[in-house]
């Protein structure tokens, strides 16, 4: 008796909050999104999803950091309903530790098969929504002005006359430069890759915090090169600043961004319809025409031709579940913490 | 007798009328026409029924029941909420002893209510037995505000700490609790040696004192070149001193970087013609040093300017009619006098310093401090919680280290100058030396910031600055466009949600800011009690605890019932009425300091009780004071970022928090802009404000000051 009107109660009070709170909400119900990609691309996918189904959407950007946060500090009283976008390892961490509920979409059997191997290795609390290759890229303006040759591989960021002209984000918090960290880790071997690290240690003129900046910094001239993905690097030479692009010649590593329905989520219906529509090609293409330039992971999305050309770049065969659990993860973070970010210059 | 009776009355009231459950829509839920919120009697929830037993009890009167009635009340509210949760018993041995028990939502203003008739209750059955002199006004604030602050900054704070003693499992674990804390990370001195960086505390520790040291005298120079000298700089002063404050303190850094990065138009200049070569200096501690010091010297100048205009100038009269030099009016009577506000000044610069956070992240290269450690220890690729309440600790430590030596600084003299006696001096004139010392310490500041506020007002309506200067509304229009369509005029632009719902949340925060601050205030100078200095360092202890941590606790605090506030507009609201408190607090006790206490002796003599003391003798003295705690809460709250930046929702965006976001990705004219717009809108406001409550007029001096300025304006 008490449990079942505690229950009504629960979901009146529901009501009531959402009649109180959103005056705009419709009878089609209401998705709390917790969005981790750029905000122009965030706010079309939730004004499109809501034009089209009627169910507002709420939507926050953050960092996938900051939602990963974000969902254990909600625990206990969940509040988001879909995380969609972000780097996979949060998203894979979040699975792990159960705080996203397990979802097999029909929409499964028209992904890319590196889309269905994240959802594999969530078990299924999890899908890869699109790709991103690492790079980097350089301020061409800068590079003429010091007479200098561009860069090609990534082995050509520890040449003595970059001192002081690479940048790239502390993988302590950006999740960009952990994908950079085991890349290197996994082309070369753990020895010479900190060996590597060190080298570029001396080239390096700041480790930022977040996993874009270089990019924009590359973009904008305060460094010569700067370490990030692809796609961001592609997206600040759309803004017409003079980055180049560059796919190093060794082979390189990439992200899989991801989606998940929060466990305990007050909108399952509609958390689950966003899931669906968010895998279809035309929620997908999306993405392009607001100036973010990934690989969609729908076979049938059409890719952008802004994006990399994935027949040449050279993907190595990125091991997640290694890199991706947390005991390596520690293991060469505080490595590269103590052995490199400290070192002299 | 009625004033029990009243406070009986709401506390039924709060029992059998208001919804005990939901803060949402209270308008809605008092009309009853929902199940879930039912007052307390009639919502079906037998262990509510007891709270009736303390009105009871205090029916007679009496003041021994009175206080248990109070007591009791506040005791069994807080035991159903902590003991039943919303997937039952919150407790586990309960669980194991009862099996699954009842659930209940968080609490309401039904709760609320209650809860401070009980504490009212209290506090008048208290006073008469005598506590506070039988004051039922003053035990009652106190109480109010010991219980609000135990709320929503000691318990927040108590959640944080909490989880820094725990591994990432939730387990207690005291030895990754000490070597977390004495991590060389932290404390590590390897600067010295040479070559490896030292530990982020040190690092903090020596940005905070300078830029405490530099922010107080550059403060101190703009307050005597205002107040002090003839020059017809004293209205370009006051105005541009005041614009830092109004600036979401980022964007200083942003147009520090447009200036001297590497590509700055500075820069570029200095390599063209110069050919000094292109380096990343502003990148570490010189620039985060550059741009808190254009953030915090104002809040300097707003102390000093105060405490300067509050000396009497009949002393300095009196030392220059014993023939004392100005130098020698100026070092043994008005510098002993402004030693308090000196003290201050740099104690809240020191503070603000140590808990910045927009600043270093901007600007700090690969110079760490502790309030973006923290932030990125919670939020970056190593999700360390535990390290993140370790960073937390420390910086207490330093804050706590700032109290003491504040303490001993001001010590037990009296700095009291102006008294209920009549007061016709005019200011000594500065020495001719420091006259010149400080108008060539404060003109490059200004001109300085004249540049930077140039390039943050303008930079939004150039397509890309320092690259391409072709005039554009683009921005603009992209973020605050308005457009007609089938319903009418609407406002289009991205940016309009955020702002609206800003002005209307700090509109809400700034008078309950200003109140609690000014009666916190009052009760510390004004009163004694036992634990005066606890509830001090407890008031003001939110200013000290970094806005990263302050979110991060409010969502562990706050997210699950008794008290479910998260994804609200009311917890943003409260972050900002407790962070910003301190201020009031300050700007309270600066000014009541100068008082002299015979004033309230006076009115009391005359048998007025202390609320009418306060009311009709201190509140119109302290009427300056209200409008800086006033102004600066408002304003701190539109500007605040690192406390907000994990308690916006979809609902509730903030726009420090859109302009964050805009800048990280890049789109520097957006940022620019809405930054532009945000600082139109807050000069008005503060203008407004200003002009609404009026200036402070003590003796001669404002009656004469002020045709000067409004001729000099």
């Amino acid at each position: 008796m008490i449990s079942r009107s505690a229950g009504l109660r629960c979901l009146v009070t529901a009501a009531g909050l959402m009649l109180a709170g959103m005056a705009s909400a419709s009878a089609q119900g209401t998705l709390v999104m917790y969005c981790g990609v750029d905000e122009a691309w965030c706010r079309a996918m939730s004004t499109t999803f809501e034009k089209q189904t009627g169910v507002h959407v709420d939507m926050t950007r953050q960092s996938s950091g900051e939602i990963y946060a974000r969902l254990r500090a909600e625990k206990a009283n969940p509040r988001g309903d879909i995380w969609w976008g972000g780097t996979g390892d949060p998203h894979l961490q979040a699975a792990e530790e159960g705080l996203t509920e397990e979802y097999k979409s029909p929409k499964l059997s028209e992904m890319n098969e590196w889309a269905v191997k994240q959802a594999e290795r969530g078990q299924f609390r999890t899908v890869g929504i699109y790709m991103g290759a690492l790079g980097f890229g350089y301020n061409k303006e800068e590079l003429a002005r010091r007479k200098l040759a561009a860069p090609a591989c990534w082995a050509d960021l520890v040449k003595p006359e970059y001192k002081g002209e690479v940048q790239m984000a502390d993988p302590n918090s950006s999740g960009t430069a952990y994908t950079a960290l085991a890349t290197f880790v996994q082309i070369m071997g753990e020895e010479p890759a900190f060996a590597f690290l060190k080298k570029l240690h001396a080239n390096i003129n700041e480790y930022t915090k977040a996993g874009a900046a270089p990019a924009q910094s590359a973009g904008k001239g305060e460094t010569l090169i700067g370490i990030a993905f692809q796609h961001d690097v592609i997206t600040v030479a759309k803004r017409k600043l003079p980055v180049v692009v560059v796919s190093p010649c060794e082979g390189t590593g990439y992200e899989i961004g991801s989606m998940s329905i929060v466990k305990g989520a007050r909108h399952p219906d509609e958390a689950r319809r966003f899931y669906d529509w968010a895998l279809t090609p035309e929620a997908q293409k999306i993405g392009a025409e607001f100036g973010s330039f990934q690989f969609p992971s729908n076979k049938a999305t059409p890719v952008p031709p802004e994006a990399p050309d994935l027949s040449k770049v050279k993907l190595i065969a990125y091991d997640f579940a290694t890199f991706g659990s947390s005991a390596t993860r520690t293991r060469l973070l505080s490595r590269w913490t103590n052995e490199v970010k400290n070192l002299p210059r | 007798m009625r004033l029990e009776r009243f406070w009986l009355a709401a506390g039924a009231a709060g029992l059998g009328l208001l919804p005990w459950h939901g803060l949402e829509a209270p308008v809605a839920a008092i009309l009853g026409w929902k199940q879930a919120a039912a007052p307390a009697l009639f919502a079906g929830e037998p262990w509510l029924w007891p709270l009736v037993v303390p009105l009871l009890l205090g029916l007679g009167g009496e003041r021994r029941a009175l206080v248990g009635a109070g007591a009791l009340g506040l005791v069994l509210a807080l035991i159903q909420g902590l003991a039943i949760g919303l997937h039952g018993w919150d407790m586990a041995w309960l669980a194991q002893v009862f099996g699954p028990g009842p659930s209940q939502a968080a609490m309401g203003w039904g709760a609320v209510v209650y809860g401070v008739s009980c504490t009212m209750l209290l506090a008048i059955g208290l006073a008469r037995m005598g506590w506070c002199r039988g004051d039922v006004f003053v035990l009652g604030a106190l109480l109010l505000i010991l219980g609000l602050v135990g709320l929503f900054v000691a318990w927040p704070v108590g959640a944080i700490l909490r989880s820094a003693m725990q591994d990432n499992d939730g387990v207690y674990a005291l030895g990754v609790f000490m070597e977390k804390l004495f991590n060389p990370g932290i404390w590590g001195l390897d600067c010295l040696s040479g070559g490896r960086g030292c530990g982020v505390a040190w690092n903090t520790l020596a940005q905070a004192t300078l830029v405490g040291v530099l922010a107080t005298l550059l403060g101190l120079a703009v307050a005597l070149v205002a107040g002090r000298t003839r020059l017809p700089l004293r209205p370009v002063v006051r105005l541009l001193s005041l614009l830092p404050v109004i600036t979401p303190p980022f964007v200083i850094g942003l147009a520090l970087i447009l200036l001297f990065g590497r590509v700055g138009i500075v820069t570029n200049f200095l390599a063209e013609h110069a050919g000094i070569p292109r380096t990343r200096w502003i990148y570490g501690m010189a620039g985060i040093t550059i741009a808190q010091l254009l953030a915090f010297t104002p809040i300097a100048f707003l102390v000093l300017s105060g405490v300067l205009g509050a000396v009497s100038p009949s002393l300095e009269e009196a030392a220059q009619t014993l023939r004392a030099g100005r130098w020698h009016v100026f070092r043994t009577v008005t510098w002993p006098l402004i030693r308090p506000g000196l003290a201050n000044a740099f104690l809240i610069s020191f503070i603000e310093s140590l808990a910045d956070f927009a600043n270093p992240l901007m600007l700090g290269g690969n110079f760490n401090v502790l309030a973006t450690d923290i932030f990125f220890a919670v939020v970056g690729a190593a999700h360390d919680q535990g390290r993140a309440a370790v960073l937390a600790l420390v910086l207490l430590g330093f804050t706590l280290t700032a109290f003491l030596a504040q303490r001993a600084w001001t010590g037990s003299r009296s700095y009291t100058t102006i008294t209920g006696k009549g007061d016709a001096g005019l200011s000594a004139p500065l020495p001719a030396g420091l006259s010149a010392i400080c108008v060539s310490v404060v003109g490059p500041w200004l001109v300085l910031t004249v540049v930077v506020y140039a390039i943050i007002l303008g930079g939004g309506f150039v397509v890309t600055f320092g690259r391409d200067w072709t005039p554009t509304w683009q921005y603009l229009l992209t973020t605050f466009s308005v457009d007609h369509g089938v319903g009418g005029w609407f406002l289009s632009g991205s940016g309009w949600r955020s702002l609206i719902t800003t002005m209307e949340l700090a509109a809400i925060a700034t008078p309950i800011t200003a109140a609690l601050g000014l009666l916190a205030a009052y009760l510390l100078d004004r009163q004694n009690f036992r634990g005066k200095g606890a509830f001090e360092f407890i008031a003001m202890m939110s200013f000290a605890v970094p806005g990263t941590v302050i979110g991060i606790s409010y969502i562990l605090a706050f997210n699950v019932p008794p008290i479910d506030l998260t994804g609200t507009g009311i917890i943003i609201i409260i972050s900002f009425v407790f962070r910003n408190m301190p201020v009031g607090i300050r700007a309270g006790l600066a000014s009541l300091a100068q008082i002299d206490r015979s004033l309230d002796e006076a009115s009391a003599s005359l048998r007025a009780r202390s609320a009418r003391t306060l009311r009709l003798v201190i509140l119109p003295i302290l009427r300056p004071a209200i409008v800086t705690a006033m102004v600066y809460s408002f304003v701190r709250a539109i500007t605040t970022v690192s406390a907000v930046i994990f308690l916006v929702s979809g609902e509730y965006n903030l726009a420090t928090v859109y302009i964050v976001g805009r800048a990280d990705v890049g789109e520097y004219g957006v940022a620019l802009v809405y930054s532009a717009v945000l600082i139109v809108v807050m000069a008005a406001v503060l203008l407004g404000m200003t002009a609404l409550i009026g200036r402070q007029r003590i003796g001669r001096r404002g009656a004469l000051a002020a045709p000067a300025e409004a001729i000099a304006l």
